[in-house]
């Protein structure tokens, strides 16, 4: 099976003030074509990480790579030439949709110029890494075809008044509407896969169904496969087909999203499911806290907080363990599964 | 006591902020041991009219002046000059411009924009040419001086001590105190003063160093205190006639406002430096 | 009838004004704009809204961060939103907020000690191992070790310093807390174990709450009663689970239909609620909702619905 997208064993700490934090710790997951993967986890798991390694944009001076390789269209992006990584790669095949709307926008240049800006060198038709054209060169007849992409693009996001709104300002349109625009920005230079990190996390919930439900609609109409990272549980039900549980810097379980919420196999995916709030009844927490990542607990990092761990847990981190062709789990003691424990 | 031992530790590592503590260190031995370290102590009050504009060398480590007293001893006594009116002068400038600073800073209306008026009408004129005004008009003498370098200085403090404090206030833990039912006061002398205290120690130490160098401005100038004080600013105005052949004169006094307002700069950048952040920066890997 | 409600609102309203680069004001942010509701003693009333809907404003105009612009605010029978300063502050004892964080309610440069003595300090005159005893207990009943008493607060983890801060307003036994967002940007399981805490400080203390948040799910398992507020006005008030099990005014209804479900049909295919809210500035004419209302009815326009008794709540709609 040929996947988009494929992070094998992928290994970064990251250099602090403290000591060197293990931030991630052989993750590995797949995306398909098409297809729209959820990483879950809360804070300190390593999912925004894992989306900055996945995009190039890692801290240089902090971030280490320890080891792993993440292949997408079959190349290593980690040991490709950066130059061409980010010609042909960054932005192009590979776009972002970043969290925060009201920061990733230039307050002081019109949309215009900043979408144009992107066209300049990102559209598809923007030449490619050929040396002998000059790349800068924006040749009025492309610019008027980008142009007008742009536009249809903006009527995709359901931008009322296009070309009136490319010549605002970012601060005149709402945070709603901002991360339509960034989406926007995301599907022009027509990409295989856009990696998303939390992106209505800042939006109000009516204002959240209307920008998934769109961003549903635009990628499964286009064929563009997400990766998209969240701590909510629900929003990731509402996008996602495949959904990977992050803990501490490890991919804990991955599974179809109906899988996923019907029948979680791994200890804390069922402890994350049941803390989520419903009617009046009793509130579930997960005892403990997260580990420090520069002195993780050895094995699984989730062992100290376990209800059904072993020293075998504390031993070593448990391989990936196939439970049916689409999940996978990481544990020693999968729940209601062959070979592991009874809820 | 242990937050100035881990404020000393962190300077210690930023070597120009380590220069500075030790060029500071140095001028106060220097005022404190004067009659210790001086070669001729008593050269501050006699004449030695046949030891005048003596070369470095011999006895006189740096030469004689034209009174043929030793200039080495009469530095180090002029230490001590320096140090008072320093001190003093930042310490009333201090104290008059925070308490105003505070008040303009926790009030909104009309009082606090009448002071930081006033301020800004200070800060409008050059220091310099204030202080020079001042002393003029009081007549030569040190205690003019002091109250001429602090009646320049005060605005400076009161201007950081408004600032901070007006941004403090919309820190949280101000607020929630305040709904605590803390009074202005309690909020004001308990909570906003200890945390301005950073800006503050990082105003005095560069203070130290500008009032420093109007005072010794003042004294070629003839302003400060009269002779046979022998502040720097006064000795090197008393050398200009005879250079460039005794440069010795005018350089010892020179080099020394010199190394101490420079000193007193590195100081505070590395104060600065060390106290900021170190309010800001939280802790522990995430 | 039993006793008389712990808090009680009457058209409470809280107006910021617009000021132009002259300083001329040009208008006004009607953030809070009539708000009349009951808190009786002991219940947790939710408040829920998305942001411009007033919630927060709401809040701090009861605590007396703002001064109200109109209406009254009655606290244990007693008109509090015009009291003079000093006497404000004495209310503190019996009302108090907690913020979204309440970890940064602590001064930085302050032992966790000092802090927690201060509340009792500034109302009380309990001699120092009076407070000392206060102060253990707390700690005790927010669950943290009396050796945190001689840390500061950066050397706490996030989890810890909140705690304090909710030990801080604790010590004062106060009778009412405002909650404004605690669990907004948590953690699912750190939200978890902070309503946990809620709950029990709840039982052990007698606390009323007033929970301000824009989360539905953490609202339902919290509050028996819940107000919806859009754009400055309560919209619809009832006991939580009647409300949810069936919304009466479109924008509730919007509302929970916007919220992402675990399992089952994805919600957000059907979610149909165009636009976004108008600006609190430009309130429109009529119902506040009606610019956005699949309802809309021309008599929207022209008078605003009042917040009336229907069946077993109150609505503010034409069409309830």
């Amino acid at each position: 099976m040929t996947e988009l997208l494929s992070v094998r064993g992928l290994s970064v700490d990251f250099v602090t003030d403290g000591g060197v934090a293990q931030v991630l710790d052989g993750i590995s997951l797949d995306v398909g074509r098409g297809e729209v993967v959820g990483l879950v986890g809360e804070s300190g798991c390593g999912k925004t990480t894992l989306a900055r390694a996945i995009l190039g944009i890692l801290p240089a001076g902090a971030a280490r790579l320890r080891g792993g390789e993440v292949r997408f269209r079959g190349a290593d992006l980690l040991r490709a030439d950066p130059v061409a990584v980010n010609d042909r790669v960054r932005g192009r095949a590979i776009t972002f949709i970043p969290q925060d709307p009201s920061t990733s926008f230039s307050p002081v240049f019109p949309v215009e110029t900043q979408i144009m800006d992107l066209m300049r060198w990102k559209s598809p038709r923007a030449p490619g890494g050929n040396a002998r054209a000059p790349r800068w060169r924006y040749p009025r007849e492309r610019y008027r075809t980008d142009r007008e992409a742009v536009l249809e693009t903006l009527r995709a996001v359901q931008i009322p008044e296009p070309a009136r709104a490319l010549r605002r300002l970012p601060h005149e349109f709402s945070g709603g509407q901002r991360q339509r625009l960034m989406i926007a920005m995301a599907l022009l230079p027509d990409p295989d896969l856009i990696v998303a990190d939390e992106p209505t996390t800042a939006l109000d919930v009516t204002i959240q169904a209307q920008i998934l439900r769109l961003l549903r609609e635009l990628v499964k109409e286009r064929g563009v496969s997400v990766l998209f990272t969240t701590h909510d549980l629900g929003t990731a039900h509402e996008l996602c087909d495949r959904i990977v549980v992050m803990y501490a810097g490890q991919a804990m379980e991955a599974a179809p999203a109906d899988v996923f919420f019907a029948r979680p196999a791994h200890p804390y995916t069922r402890r994350l499911l049941a803390s989520v709030p419903t009617g009046t009844g009793e509130i579930r927490d997960i005892p403990g806290e997260v580990p420090s990542l520069v002195a993780p607990p050895p094995g699984c990092r989730f062992h100290p907080r376990c209800d059904y761990a072993t020293p075998e847990c504390r031993a070593g981190r448990p391989a990936p363990r196939a439970l049916a062709p689409d999940h996978e789990v990481r544990c020693h003691h999968p729940v209601d599964a062959p070979g592991g424990v009874d809820a | 006591m242990s937050a100035a031992w881990f404020v000393v530790r962190r300077l210690t590592r930023d070597r120009s902020a380590l220069l500075g503590l030790l060029l500071i260190a140095a001028l106060v031995l220097a005022a404190l041991l004067a009659p210790v370290l001086a070669t001729h102590p008593d050269d501050v009050f006699e004449l030695h009219p046949a030891e005048r504009l003596r070369p470095p060398g011999g006895p006189h480590w740096l030469g004689t002046d034209r009174m043929g007293a030793d200039v080495y001893s009469r530095l180090l006594f002029g230490a001590r000059i320096t140090i008072l009116i320093g001190v003093i002068a930042v310490g009333a400038s201090l104290l008059v411009g925070v308490p105003i600073g505070l008040v303009a800073g926790y009030h909104h209306g009309w009082l606090s924009d009448a002071l930081m008026r006033v301020s800004d009408v200070f800060l409008a004129v050059p220091q310099v040419v204030l202080a020079i005004a001042i002393a003029q008009t009081l007549g030569p003498s040190l205690p003019n001086v002091i109250l001429a370098l602090s009646a320049t200085y005060w605005p400076w403090f009161a201007r950081v001590v408004y600032a901070e404090t007006r941004s403090l206030q919309k820190e949280v833990f101000v607020e929630s105190t305040a709904a605590l039912g803390a009074s202005p006061w309690r909020l004001t002398v308990l909570h906003v003063l200890p945390n301005i205290a950073s800006p503050i120690i990082v105003r005095a130490s560069i203070g130290m160093g500008f009032t420093i160098l109007t005072a010794a401005a003042l004294g070629f100038l003839g302003l400060g205190p009269p002779p046979p004080t022998p502040e720097w600013g006064r000795t090197i105005a008393e050398s200009r006639e005879f250079l460039p052949d005794a440069w010795w004169y005018a350089a010892a006094p020179g080099v020394a406002i010199f190394l101490t307002v420079m000193g007193f700069n590195l100081l505070g950048d590395g104060l600065r430096d060390v106290l900021d952040p170190r309010l800001r920066r939280g802790r522990g890997a995430r | 009838m039993r006793a008389p409600p712990l808090l009680e609102l009457v058209d409470l309203a809280r107006h910021f004004p617009v000021r132009n680069a002259f300083g001329r004001r040009t208008g006004w942010i009607r953030a809070v704009d009539g708000v009349s509701l009951a808190v009786s003693a002991g219940e947790t009333l939710g408040l829920v809204g998305e942001s411009g809907c007033g919630k927060s404003t709401l809040g701090k105009t009861v605590m007396g961060i703002h001064a109200p612009t109109a209406g009254e605010i009655r606290f244990a029978g007693r008109e509090i939103g015009r009291l003079p300063r000093r006497e404000r502050r004495a209310v503190a004892r019996d009302l108090q907020y907690v913020y979204q964080d309440p970890g940064a309610s602590l001064d930085p440069r302050w032992k966790i000690v000092h802090s927690l003595h201060e509340p009792l300090k500034i109302h009380t005159r309990l001699s120092r191992a009076e407070r000392e005893e206060q102060v253990r207990a707390i700690l005790t009943a927010v669950g943290l070790p009396d050796a945190h008493l001689d840390l500061y607060p950066h050397e706490l983890s996030g989890g810890q310093q909140r705690r304090v801060g909710l030990a801080r307003i604790l010590t004062l036994r106060p009778r009412m807390v405002i909650l404004d967002e605690p669990t907004s940007g948590l953690d699912v399981s750190v939200q978890a174990s902070v309503l946990k805490l809620f709950r029990s400080l709840q039982e052990a203390f007698a606390l009323t709450y007033v929970f301000i948040s824009h989360d539905l799910a953490v609202v339902r398992s919290m509050c028996a009663r819940i107000a919806v507020m859009y754009l400055g006005r309560i919209v619809e008030m009832g006991e939580t689970a009647a409300v949810f099990a069936q919304p009466r005014h479109p924008y509730t209804r919007s509302l929970l239909a916007a919220v992402p479900r675990i399992g089952g049909r994805r919600v957000t295919l059907d979610f149909a609620l165009p636009g976004e809210p108008p600006n609190p500035r430009d309130v429109p004419s009529g119902c506040r909702f009606r610019t956005r209302c699949p309802l809309v009815q021309d008599v929207c326009a022209t008078q605003e619905p009042p917040l009336r008794e229907v069946e077993d709540r109150r609505v503010a709609c034409h069409l309830a």
